[in-house]
């Protein structure tokens, strides 16, 4: 049996593309129905995400199922075969493999560590396992992948930074504040930055808001939003006191904070530390304010800097990861060459046994003055004769499976037609 | 037996220090374990070592600068690994182990034949006396250290460094958090081990305060360290400044607990 993976990606075809040979979960059981409907899919898993859409079957015939995957691609949506054609990419045997757990592992995706795609993947195989389209080879490969991908996780450090820079204030803030919950966050602005780093401080913990804009109004409704308070923007150094994480991006032409502002203000928190974010372009907080005690201030390009390094970094993570990959590729194959020889050793060793009880007992039954010990020693006999009769052929079959090739299933063949085996 | 025992803390507290300082540079998780376990192990053979040679002199085996630089050590490393496990802050141990393993390497270069202890300084004050003042030194120390610490992480901020040591590192508010939990413990501490070490010096040397060299530093100290909770409790001292005042309490405090007892010999200089 083989793994065959057809599919698209970020990496091969555009948005455009990617939009229309997506399936929708919402509908994915026909899909999935239609596709182990093919002649010679055996098993099959649909995944579709923003980023690419795949599809891994299993099937005894790698060329036709590659082609019938690829032509499934095609007619489920209704376009031309050879317009899919340049996009498609299909993999088998072992870069089957490593290609789904490098999927698994974020290896593949647009950003190297980005945490969904197991959760996506888990999704679509969860869709797969309900339907009972996947069966014993793609249930193990996914379950594989999934503990790949936790391996990829806990052992390198892909994962364990910012990559934008929304996500790299929170980090900063983090080394700042041990615990996010009991923080208040100030938004300066009420423009489309300072609200989605504010959804990424709410999303870790903060509970506090104030919004100070220079139109109340709006102020006012983006504060609801998250279930703060708007200020009116005079009254905001009356205010900046309460406040440990300043998020600041107005148009203003003009530095609106600098140092002399914050004499008091340190001085009413007890020196407690603050944490700006001015990612205004110009910017709205003097930088001079870095060189106070507890003041941290880190504007746009800081942040940036922040994220390439760290983008740079998960490339050199990514490298770790493959070889943990690599590692465990080794260990699936192994186990997939075994599972398509397995049957007929157990069935040739059944059928010997058999063979040899049936024999045992009719020798006993005829031996009336045999003494006392004599079956326990004909049953090791007979036994260790038919051992030594299977060692071999077990041992090249099983070999045979390891090195994948025509010879695997000659020899089944020939074993089965030569004893006569069932099942 | 004691000295084979001694030996192998030394090793284990060698070692412990090369992989916490490992540690620090890498990104690997296991090292850290590693370390942790190493200088837990080392942690008991020293409580081992220790109990036999309380055992071997029937008292506290303090009398000499051996000894109580390892009993300093012992402190020093049982209070750090309860606060490892209390708050995970591994990056300490690469501050903190370093100290104690320097402790036990000048402990090993003193002389460590047993000495029976005056029979007049037998008495539960200076068991108390002593034992209160080594924990108020560890206590200090690891507060010292996570002061080092608050300097590092607060500079790496500032100049927007993001390297090993600054993933490494926990945040600021903890550290701080630590530094001044230590402190709060460690303060009153000190006070009663100089009041019970007065009540000593009543016994012993007929008065209870001499001004010898160890005393004066200590008073020192202790004003240094009073002023530095006055300044966090009242004035809402933090981060830096209370750091760096925290750094310059813990060089005096080494500074009286072994330079005073080598340059200025007094009356607790041991003979």
């Amino acid at each position: 049996m083989n793994v065959i993976v057809v599919g698209l990606s970020h990496k091969t075809a555009t948005v455009d593309i990617r939009e229309r040979v997506s399936f929708s979960p919402n509908d994915i059981c026909k899909p999935l129905r239609a596709l182990v409907a093919l002649e010679g899919i055996v098993e099959g898993v649909i995944v579709s995400t923003c980023n690419r859409v795949e599809i891994y079957t299993t099937t005894l015939d790698i060329a036709g199922g590659i082609e019938r995957v690829r032509r499934f691609f095609a007619d489920w949506h209704q376009l031309p075969c050879d317009l899919l054609e340049p996009y498609l990419y299909s993999y088998h045997g072992e870069d089957a493999i490593r290609h789904v757990f490098r999927v698994a592992s974020s290896l593949d995706s647009m950003i190297v560590g980005e945490p969904q795609i197991l959760g996506q993947i888990k999704t679509s195989y969860g869709y797969a396992a309900e339907l009972k389209t996947s069966g014993i080879i793609l249930n193990r490969l996914l379950h594989k992948a999934f503990s790949v991908a936790k391996r990829v996780r806990t052992e390198t450090a892909i994962a364990s930074s910012a990559v934008s820079v929304s996500f790299a204030a929170v980090e900063r803030a983090k080394k700042i504040f041990d615990s996010l919950t009991d923080k208040t966050v100030l938004l300066i602005g009420a423009g489309e930055m300072c609200e989605l780093a504010a959804r990424h401080f709410q999303a870790n913990g903060v509970k506090t808001f104030i919004v100070a804009n220079r139109t109340f109004e709006r102020g006012e409704r983006l504060a609801k939003m998250f279930g703060g308070t708007a200020i009116r923007f005079d009254a905001l150094f009356d205010h900046l006191h309460k406040a440990d994480i300043i998020l600041s991006s107005t148009g203003a032409p003009r530095f609106i904070i600098t140092p002399r502002d914050l004499g008091e203000v340190i001085c009413r928190r007890r020196n407690k530390p603050m944490f700006f974010i001015d990612i205004a372009v110009p910017r709205d907080i003097d930088p001079e304010i870095n060189n106070l005690d507890a003041v941290y201030l880190y504007d746009m390009d800081d942040l940036q800097q922040v994220v390439s390094a760290n983008l740079k970094n998960r490339k050199l993570e990514a490298e770790k990861a493959e070889l943990i990959v690599t590692e465990e590729i080794g260990q699936f194959f192994n186990w997939l060459a075994t599972l398509e020889v397995t049957p007929t050793i157990i069935a040739m060793r059944k059928q010997f046994d058999e063979l040899r009880q049936a024999e045992l007992a009719h020798t006993m039954s005829n031996w009336k003055d045999a003494p006392d010990d004599t079956e326990q020693r004909l049953e090791a006999l007979t036994n260790s004769i038919m051992n030594k009769i299977l060692h071999s052929p077990t041992v090249v079959l099983k070999d045979a499976g390891k090195h994948q090739g025509n010879r695997t299933e000659l020899y089944i063949d020939t074993l089965r037609t030569l004893f006569k085996l069932t099942s | 037996m004691a000295k084979i025992l001694f030996y192998i803390t030394l090793v284990l507290y060698g070692f412990a220090t090369l992989m916490y300082l490992f540690w620090l540079m890498r990104t690997t998780i296991a090292t850290g374990n590693i370390a942790r376990n190493v200088l837990l192990s080392g942690f008991l053979v020293h409580v081992l070592a220790l109990l036999h040679r309380f055992v071997s002199v029937n008292h506290l085996p303090i009398a000499n600068m051996h000894d109580s630089l390892s009993f300093f050590g012992v402190a020093l490393v049982g209070i750090y690994l309860a606060v490892e496990h209390r708050y995970k802050i591994t990056s300490l141990g690469s501050f903190v182990t370093p100290v104690a393993f320097l402790t036990m390497l000048g402990s090993s270069t003193f002389a460590n034949e047993l000495k029976p202890l005056d029979p007049l300084m037998q008495n539960a004050w200076i068991y108390s006396h002593t034992i209160l003042a080594f924990v108020s030194y560890a206590l200090f120390t690891i507060s010292g250290g996570t002061a080092a610490m608050y300097l590092i992480q607060s500079h790496l901020l500032k100049t927007k460094n993001q390297g090993h040591i600054f993933q490494k590192l926990p945040s600021l508010e903890k550290l701080d958090d630590i530094s001044y939990r230590c402190l709060n413990i460690g303060f009153p501490m000190l006070t009663v081990a100089i009041i019970t070490g007065a009540m000593v010096a009543t016994k012993v040397w007929g008065s209870y305060w001499s001004w010898d060299p160890k005393q004066t530093c200590s008073l020192i100290t202790w004003l240094v360290y009073a002023v530095l909770l006055h300044g966090r409790l009242a004035v809402g001292w933090r981060g830096k400044r209370a750091a760096l005042f925290s750094l310059a309490g813990i060089i005096l405090l080494l500074f009286s607990f072994v330079g005073v007892n080598l340059w200025f010999p007094g009356l607790h200089a041991f003979k």
